[in-house]
This record gives C-alpha cells, sequence and structure tokens, in this order.
C-alpha cells in the first residue's frame, strides 16, 4: 500500500502540537479557529492569524465512549472531551486519568498520542 | 403560489430487513404513496430523494435517477443529503417546486439500508456526519456527540439521566399501536436507567435503533388537487432550514441547537403561526437529549426546561401537546435518510386521521415536524394544516 498523502494544514498543526509550538487561528475580532481556514464563519474576517495556544485548556464537556467505531475498536472504553483554550476549543481523547474521574472543568494539555487500535496520531489531553 | 397538498404518503416497515436493497424498499414506500395519492405517475414532473450513507452502506451513489426507475418515474430526479435531515431537505425542495411553479406533481422521499454491515459499520458510517479531521479522528461517534451535548446541558441548565429515562418510555409506549415501528415494546424507567452504557451518561434507551427502511409521500398543486379531486386536505403551509457549525467545538452552544432555531423561526413565520398554535410535534429524537433540545428550539418550553416534559407528562399522548406520537425515532426507528419523510407522513396522518394515534389529537389543526443532521449542523421544519 502506499503511504498516504498528508492532510495539509491539519497535519502541520498536528506537529506543531507535537513539538510543543501549538497555534490556533485568531480573526481581528478575537474569534479562534483550527486550520485549515481561510475565513472566520462568525464575522467574514480573512484576516487570520496564528497565535500560541495557551498551555492549558478547560474540559468543557466529556463523555466516555464504550460503543466505538472499527478505528477505535481496541481503545474502547475511552474518553473524549471538548476542552476550552481559550477563544478555541478542541477535541480530543483524554489519558492518563481514570475515566471516571474526568469532569467539567478540570484543567488539561494538550499533546498528540497514538490510538491504540490502528496507531494513527490523535488529539490527546492529559490532567495538568 | 400555493402551498403543497400531501395527496398520499408511506413508509415501510421500519427495522431490520439486512437483505433488502435500499432501491427495494424505496420502491414499496414510492409507489404505495402514488396509488394511495391516486394520481397518474405520467403527472409526476420531479423527484426529491433523501439517503446519506448509500456509498459506505451499498457502495451506491447517484441514487436519485435509480430511485426514480425504481418507481417507474421518468423524471428529473436529485438525491439530497444533509446526513439525517436529508429527507427533511427533500421535503424542502419538493415545496420550493411546487410553490414556485415549475411542477405540479412532485414526488419526495427517502431510504436507507443500514444493518447489512453490521453495528459496527454503521456507526462508523454515522459518524463520518460529524467533522472527520477533528471529531471522528478523536474518537467521536454519533452517541458521543450527543452525549457531550448531553452533559453539557445538565451542567448548564440541571437535569439527570432519570428524566431522559421518561422520554424513553413516552416514545416506546407511544409506538405500541404503530405496525410500521421497529420497537414495540413497553418499557419502565427503571429498565432504561439499567441499561449498558454506550457514550456515557447515555444508554442503550437512549438511543434510536439502527433501521432499514423508506418513506414517500406524493406532493401537488391546490388546484391540482381540486381538479381531481383528491382527498388531500393536509398541506404544508411553513418550511424552514437552519445550519451550524459542523464541529461540535466551533460552536457557541454545546448545549442548544441554534440550526433548529432558525429553522423554526422561518417556518412559523412562512405558516404566519407561533408554537402555541401547534397542537403536536414528530421531532428528531436521535437520542433522548435530542428531543429536549427540538421541544426548546420550536419554542415549546424555555431552555433548560423541555427536560422534564415528559417526567411531567406534558409530551405524552394524553397530555397538552403530545410529542413524537409515532413513537419518535427511538421506537419506530431511524433509517437515517428516509426519516424527515416519514415524519411528514405521520403529522399528515394525525391531522387527517388515519394514524393509530390519532385519537390523543382529535381536533388538531396544525402540527410540526423537525428533523435534524448530524448534531444539529443542519435543521429542516415543516409546518403541516388542516384546510378544510
Ligand atoms: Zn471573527
Amino acid at each position: 500500500m502506499t503511504e498516504s498523502a498528508q492532510d495539509g494544514e491539519y497535519d502541520a498543526w498536528l506537529d506543531s502540537i507535537e513539538s510543543d509550538d501549538g497555534y490556533y487561528l485568531e480573526c481581528s475580532n478575537g474569534h479562534g479557529w483550527l486550520p485549515p481556514r481561510r475565513v472566520c464563519p462568525r464575522c467574514h474576517d480573512q484576516d487570520l492569524s496564528a497565535v500560541d495556544l495557551p498551555d492549558s485548556g478547560e474540559i468543557a464537556s466529556h463523555t466516555t465512549i464504550t460503543v466505538p467505531t472499527p478505528q477505535f475498536e481496541d481503545d474502547a472504553p475511552y474518553v473524549t472531551a471538548i476542552a476550552d483554550f481559550g477563544p478555541v476549543s478542541v477535541t480530543g481523547l483524554v489519558r492518563d486519568v481514570d475515566p471516571d474521574d474526568v469532569a467539567i472543568d478540570d484543567v488539561v494539555g494538550i499533546d498528540v498520542g497514538e490510538r491504540v487500535t490502528t496507531g494513527e496520531r490523535a488529539v490527546v489531553f492529559r490532567p495538568r | 403560489m400555493s402551498d403543497p397538498r400531501i395527496a398520499g404518503a408511506s413508509v415501510t416497515q421500519f427495522g431490520k430487513h439486512p437483505e433488502r436493497t435500499g432501491r427495494d424498499l424505496f420502491a414499496e414506500a414510492g409507489l404505495e404513496a402514488l396509488s394511495e395519492a391516486g394520481i397518474d405517475p405520467e403527472d409526476a414532473e420531479a423527484l426529491y430523494y433523501g439517503n446519506f450513507m448509500g456509498e459506505l452502506a451499498e457502495h451506491q451513489g447517484h441514487q436519485g435517477p435509480l430511485m426514480a426507475e425504481a418507481i417507474g418515474l421518468d423524471v428529473p430526479a436529485t438525491r439530497v443529503e444533509a446526513a439525517c435531515a436529508s429527507a427533511g431537505t427533500a421535503v424542502r425542495e419538493a415545496v420550493k417546486t411546487i410553490r414556485n411553479g415549475e411542477a405540479e406533481v412532485v414526488v419526495v422521499g427517502g431510504a436507507e439500508r443500514m444493518t447489512n454491515i453490521g453495528t459496527a459499520a454503521a456507526t462508523d458510517a454515522l459518524a463520518i456526519a460529524a467533522d472527520d479531521l477533528y471529531e471522528v479522528r478523536a474518537g467521536m461517534t454519533f452517541p458521543g456527540a450527543y452525549a457531550l451535548m448531553a452533559r453539557s446541558y445538565f451542567d448548564q441548565y440541571g437535569g439527570s439521566h432519570e428524566d431522559l429515562a421518561h422520554i424513553a418510555v413516552k416514545n416506546h409506549e407511544h409506538a405500541l399501536v404503530n405496525e410500521h415501528a421497529q420497537i414495540q415494546k413497553e418499557i419502565t424507567v427503571e429498565d432504561a436507567m439499567e441499561a449498558p452504557t454506550i457514550a456515557s451518561p447515555l444508554g442503550l434507551y437512549d438511543s434510536c435503533p439502527i433501521t432499514d427502511g423508506a418513506a414517500a409521500a406524493v406532493l401537488t398543486t391546490e388546484s391540482y388537487a381540486e381538479e381531481h379531486d383528491l382527498d388531500a386536505p393536509v398541506a404544508i403551509t411553513g418550511t424552514g432550514q437552519g445550519g451550524d457549525n459542523l464541529a461540535l467545538q466551533d460552536r457557541l452552544h454545546l448545549a442548544q441547537t441554534p440550526a433548529a432555531d432558525k429553522a423554526a423561526e422561518e417556518a412559523y413565520g412562512d405558516a404566519g403561526v407561533g408554537p402555541d398554535d401547534v397542537d403536536f410535534a414528530e421531532v428528531h429524537d436521535c437520542f433522548t437529549i435530542a428531543e429536549v433540545f427540538a421541544i426548546e428550539s420550536l419554542g415549546f418550553y424555555e431552555r433548560g426546561e423541555g427536560i422534564a416534559a415528559a417526567r411531567n407528562g406534558e409530551t405524552t399522548r394524553d397530555g397538552d401537546r403530545p410529542i413524537n406520537l409515532s413513537g419518535g425515532l427511538k421506537a419506530k426507528g431511524h433509517p437515517v435518510g428516509a426519516t424527515g419523510v416519514a415524519q411528514l407522513a405521520t403529522v399528515a396522518w394525525l391531522l387527517d386521521g388515519s394514524h393509530p394515534r390519532a385519537d390523543a389529537v382529535p381536533d388538531s389543526t396544525v402540527g410540526v415536524a423537525h428533523n435534524a443532521g448530524g448534531t444539529v449542523a443542519s435543521t429542516t421544519v415543516h409546518v403541516m394544516e388542516v384546510q378544510e
């Protein structure tokens, strides 16, 4: 099987997270987004600039998934959460904590980990 | 401009039919709807058809002309895809086509074949209604996404899994007399609470089943109905559609569904009615929490109040405003691409008195159908009214 192509700015963004150099895109009105993004869908501003992603975020919501897709078969049960990092929110897997102990407002750091099932990269949150 | 009349509608038995092809399911519903309408198929001028996972489940794209052929029509045929709101969106296209005078008879429908690929592959197929880069790769499933929304709702407004259990109990009870329903089984709050968790806090009974099925309806103009002496007392008087960011992480709200707010506002304005005029509604309860979002967005409840509606008996069949008298997606089943038209058919049958639960709403004149796609990044709302 041939190696599959990179997913452009998404993979570049994962690289940045991996090297502790994470960023997000911000419009001139302070709305935050993840790449790839050419326009702010909230205010139509096209002047987006890269801003450092804060070191830590807060969990906005979380779920422990017991019925996964085939790509996560060996990962289950696992926790998926949305965490707020200032004006941008990110979805990721919560690791290094008992699923029952994850709670809204928990402070987490962001990292890149591997999916157990496929070995592919995934956004990972760990408690801080 | 003429509000389209519903001349005929049909749904197949919803359930597990792994051996039945999508084209056969749709042919059954479409042919029956045409026959019930009493309209010469030669008069049909367009088909709008909803389907979501045809490429994954049947390796079949380009289903528009295939489905027109399956019901014997040689008309322009368009497949409409908006995840679980595919058929609601197809209805909207059909309404616009009739209203703008392009056609006098339009067939609208949808079908989905899901059980043939098994639970894991169906979970995977449903998940692609989410953002692939940022959600699916973070392990998001369709139940997982609604679980995130449910937990956020509990956190912001209160409410509990037990409140959700009352919604499941209600919808199962409503489905008991619906012969098209996938599940005709009464459950208790205890059953729902004790069921296995699929994505915390949601359990098996918070989730709709995986379903095969099809639905179809024939829409026509008031003048065509009069000219051909058709029995078509129910009109679609309002249509609305709203959108939102695809990924939950990009939304302003995790515990509200603004796309449905927008769709409801547009549909009410179009019909010239308000939430207080609505006698009953069929809403998109793919998960129990989704029914809460729907009845709040439709303006039946303030934010944070919808969670208690089923527990308080207000949305049950003997309540003031019954919700999901068909059993909803929860018990009736959710063949994704067919759901919006199945809702349309249910509302029409409740209004004309031919639905087995019509006795719950005997003098009703206004019904609403709410069809949501993905985590409500797409929503259609249709208002239906008895015209004579
Ligand atoms: Zn902006």
